[in-house]
């Protein structure tokens, strides 16, 4: 008799912050896999997980306060517990602050659903001298209690069996329910009886308690699910009485009669030992979110993290650079030498060119990743966000929309994909727009280039300042123009949690580090190596007859070639329209190649220049820029690559997170022609001035 | 309904605890704040409040900062 693998559906619920992701990767390791609730933006995880000859598949839906219709993200957590019917859903919970973490508790007891709780953090809820009376808790709250430290992988055996427990079990009969006071509870009952009577279908697929639970609540959702005008009559009527009796809304007393339930079980089995007035968090924050040292201490700490980024970065990249080198090195050495062929030249132009010169960028960019992974983890971000927030606030965006700015000056995808954190959707498409100005990782190689091929050492480091500084203050602008205009409207007040300071641990940091320099990784390894095969196929087809390149030297021959191919011809044709910008059809080619990807600009000069193979340094193709173009030019160079689109994938990614092409379309035509723009004012400008 | 006793949120200095009677916010803002801890008579602490500056109140040991605006719109007694 063959094993039956059993399976068990898992869902994980919790509050931002709670540590659920952490709960989500102990259970799931590197099984993990990521998409999108249909027809939303909407991140959706899912990972594997086998124990005790089950074979459990872990959802991680979005983290909420509650399961409101008011957010999709919420919408989207209510319904996939209603809709799939998870065998199991683990509440995940910080232990340290437990009674804010149990209202959500208290609305998945409601759907009745078999409930495991994980009290995560449960080192700091020790720390902070709380004792839990588990079994009691258990009892009234009617779910087994699992205490876990999830940054440290403590409680999963305990974790894993509860589930397995819970899933045997199944749905079971309340005894203790959340009773929302007299009156309240008399227009439950009678809603109850009504839809148990005209709506079955609906009461047999969400329960009629609760049913009538989210119409007192004036849920939208479930409201417009409702066809019988005499429920909804009965519905209005109830609430209007509860108004008159309470002065409030029927909604604020049920939430508040939630936190009456849960503070009444806490109290009866959660003791405190230690008194603590002053905790070590707010000192900190005294301090950090001042008025007065708030905004420096941020500086300050940006600084770090990009002297952290560039600084030792550069090993790992001289590193990276010599190995390249060699690959490049050895792979010629496959053919005789000065030989033809297309495949030598596909690889070492190509593919080593191409995906070489993107590779080389990795280590800055993980460091980049890995300074904000520490700051969010230490619980900093919170803060930062908050000083940001009124700088934001004036040129119209929300404190928040300064995280994913920060990561898109790694690179523009996962800080488009971290607008998800904005909730209000102005702000969102907003961020998203302007976030490729924000000068990634990829520019940096042309500004690499370029800025010690025509600057004296003592000017390199303020000019790449001065490119950084404009990309930002034409985001400010273009912020407060799409504000006026396209995305009007009021921003969002300002209500964020303060997550109490943690010290990062060095898996958890790691892990954030490298979901992001993942993202980038994979573009290199697919969109930019199949980019740079195709320009290199444009580039070196179609081939100038042998008599017309005979005589001349290896170098010239190769020029003529490239002007006769496909790439060469296009250059040659927008040249007119380049030249008010100071370019020529050399740099043309390099910037259509860069549109794909900015990072391929470099190999694609180096070919332009005939520099090709590995074995001439970066040092000559500078060498050669300098001898054609002034260092007006170069400046132009490297403010169209700020300002025109990193690369093809961004487009990908701002349509994904806008659900439109119209919007991705909007990004792209507007920054080119941003860039066109403002280039052409400083050439002409600089021209006039330089004389 | 709010009496003549109580005040906004944004005049209580820094130490004092005092309790929620009402929001003066839309629904969907209410309701977060409800499920965050916000609910009526919960307890609420000011940690530090600045004109301008953070406002950074305790409810229910959740520390949460309030942005400009919000602070004026919570009615305590």
């Amino acid at each position: 008799m063959a094993d039956i693998i059993k399976k068990i559906n898992v869902a994980l619920a919790g509050n931002p912050n709670s540590g659920k992701t952490t709960i989500f990767n102990m259970l799931t390791g590197a099984r993990q896999h990521v998409g999108n609730y249909p027809g939303v933006t909407v991140e959706k995880k899912e990972g594997l997980c086998k124990y005790a000859g089950f074979e459990m598949t872990v959802v991680d839906l979005p983290g909420t306060y509650s399961l409101t219709a008011y957010s999709i993200e919420e919408l989207i957590a209510r319904n996939f517990i209603i809709d799939e019917q998870p065998d199991v859903v683990v509440d995940i919970i910080d232990a340290s602050n437990i009674e804010r973490n149990l209202y959500l508790a208290t609305q998945l007891i409601e759907m009745n659903v078999p409930l495991v709780l994980a009290f995560n953090m449960s080192d700091i809820a020790e720390q902070k001298g709380l004792v839990f009376d588990i079994e009691q808790l258990s009892r009234l709250l009617e779910a087994t209690i699992v205490p876990t430290v999830g940054n440290k992988g403590r409680g999963k055996a305990g974790l894993l069996d509860a589930i397995v427990k819970t899933a045997r079990q199944g749905r079971i009969e309340r005894t203790h329910k959340v009773s929302y006071g007299q009156e309240i509870e008399e227009e439950l009952a009678k809603i109850e009886a009504l839809i148990a009577d005209k709506e079955h279908l609906l009461a047999k697929k969400y329960g009629s308690r609760w049913l009538a639970v989210k119409l007192l609540e004036r849920d939208i959702d479930i409201t417009a699910k409702v066809h019988s005008g005499e429920v909804l009559d009965v519905v209005t009527a109830g609430i209007e009485h509860l108004r008159t009796i309470f002065g409030d809304e029927p909604e604020i007393i049920m939430a508040d009669r939630r936190y009456g339930f849960i503070s009444g079980a806490c109290q009866e089995t959660i003791k405190s030992t230690v008194e603590s007035r002053h905790s070590r968090s707010d000192l900190i924050d005294a301090v950090v979110i001042n008025r007065i040292l708030g905004l420096p201490i941020f500086l300050v700490l940006m600084y770090l993290a990009f002297l952290l980024t560039f600084k030792i970065g550069d090993y790992p990249m001289g590193w990276l650079e010599q190995f390249f080198d060699w690959a490049g090195t050895t792979i010629i050495g496959f053919w005789p030498a000065n030989s033809e062929s297309w495949l030598k030249s596909l690889l070492v132009d190509g593919v080593i060119g191409g995906v070489g010169g993107v590779i080389v960028f990795l280590p800055n960019i993980l460091l980049l990743f890995l300074a904000i992974a520490i700051l969010e983890d230490s619980g900093y971000m919170a803060r930062a966000a908050f000083v940001m927030d009124s700088i934001m606030h004036r040129i119209g965006l929300h404190g928040k929309s300064f995280i994913p700015m920060l990561i898109g000056f790694g690179c523009s995808i996962p800080a488009i994909m971290g607008t998800r954190i904005l909730e209000n959707r102005r702000n969102r498409f907003t961020t998203i727009m302007v976030i490729p100005l924000m000068s990634c990782g990829a520019r940096l190689t042309i500004y690499a280039l370029i800025i010690p091929a025509f600057f004296t050492e003592k000017w390199r480091g303020p000019v790449l300042w001065l490119i950084y500084l404009i990309g930002i203050v034409l985001a400010i602008i273009c912020v407060k123009v799409l504000r006026l205009t396209v995305f009007r409207g009021e921003t969002t007040p300002f209500v964020m949690e303060l997550p109490p300071y943690r010290m990062p641990t060095l898996k958890s940091v790691c892990i954030h580090m490298w979901q992001r320099g993942w993202m980038f990784l994979k573009k290199a390894g697919t969109i930019i190596l199949a980019i740079s095969i195709i320009l290199w196929a444009a580039m070196s087809y179609p081939k100038p007859s042998r008599q017309s390149i005979a005589g001349l030297s290896s170098e010239q021959a190769q020029q003529t070639a490239l002007a006769y191919s496909v790439i060469g011809r296009i250059g040659r044709t927008i040249e007119p329209a380049l030249e008010p910008l100071g370019f020529d059809w050399k740099i043309g080619m390099a910037l259509i190649g860069a549109t794909a990807a900015k990072e391929v600009f470099v190999s694609q000069l180096g070919i332009v220049y005939a520099i090709g193979g590995s074995e001439e340094s970066s040092q000559t193709l500078r060498e050669k820029l300098q001898a054609n173009y002034t260092p007006l030019t170069g400046f132009c160079i490297m403010l169209f690559c700020l300002i025109s689109t990193p690369c093809v994938v961004t487009v990908v990614m701002t349509k994904q997170e806008t659900g439109s092409w119209g919007w991705a379309l909007f990004q792209f035509f507007g920054l080119t022609a941003m860039a066109y723009v403002v280039t052409f004012i400083v050439y002409q400008l600089g021209s006039f001035i330089a004389g | 309904m709010p009496d003549k006793k109580t005040r906004p949120l944004s005049v209580v200095r820094a130490g004092e605890t005092v309790k929620l009677a009402g929001i003066e916010a839309g629904r969907g803002l209410n309701s977060r704040l409800a499920s965050m801890g916000l609910v009526p008579n919960v307890e609420i602490t000011v940690i530090s409040s600045g004109h301008p500056g953070p406002f950074v109140i305790s409810v229910k040991d959740t520390k949460m900062v309030l942005g400009r605006g919000m602070a004026h719109k919570i009615m305590v007694l």
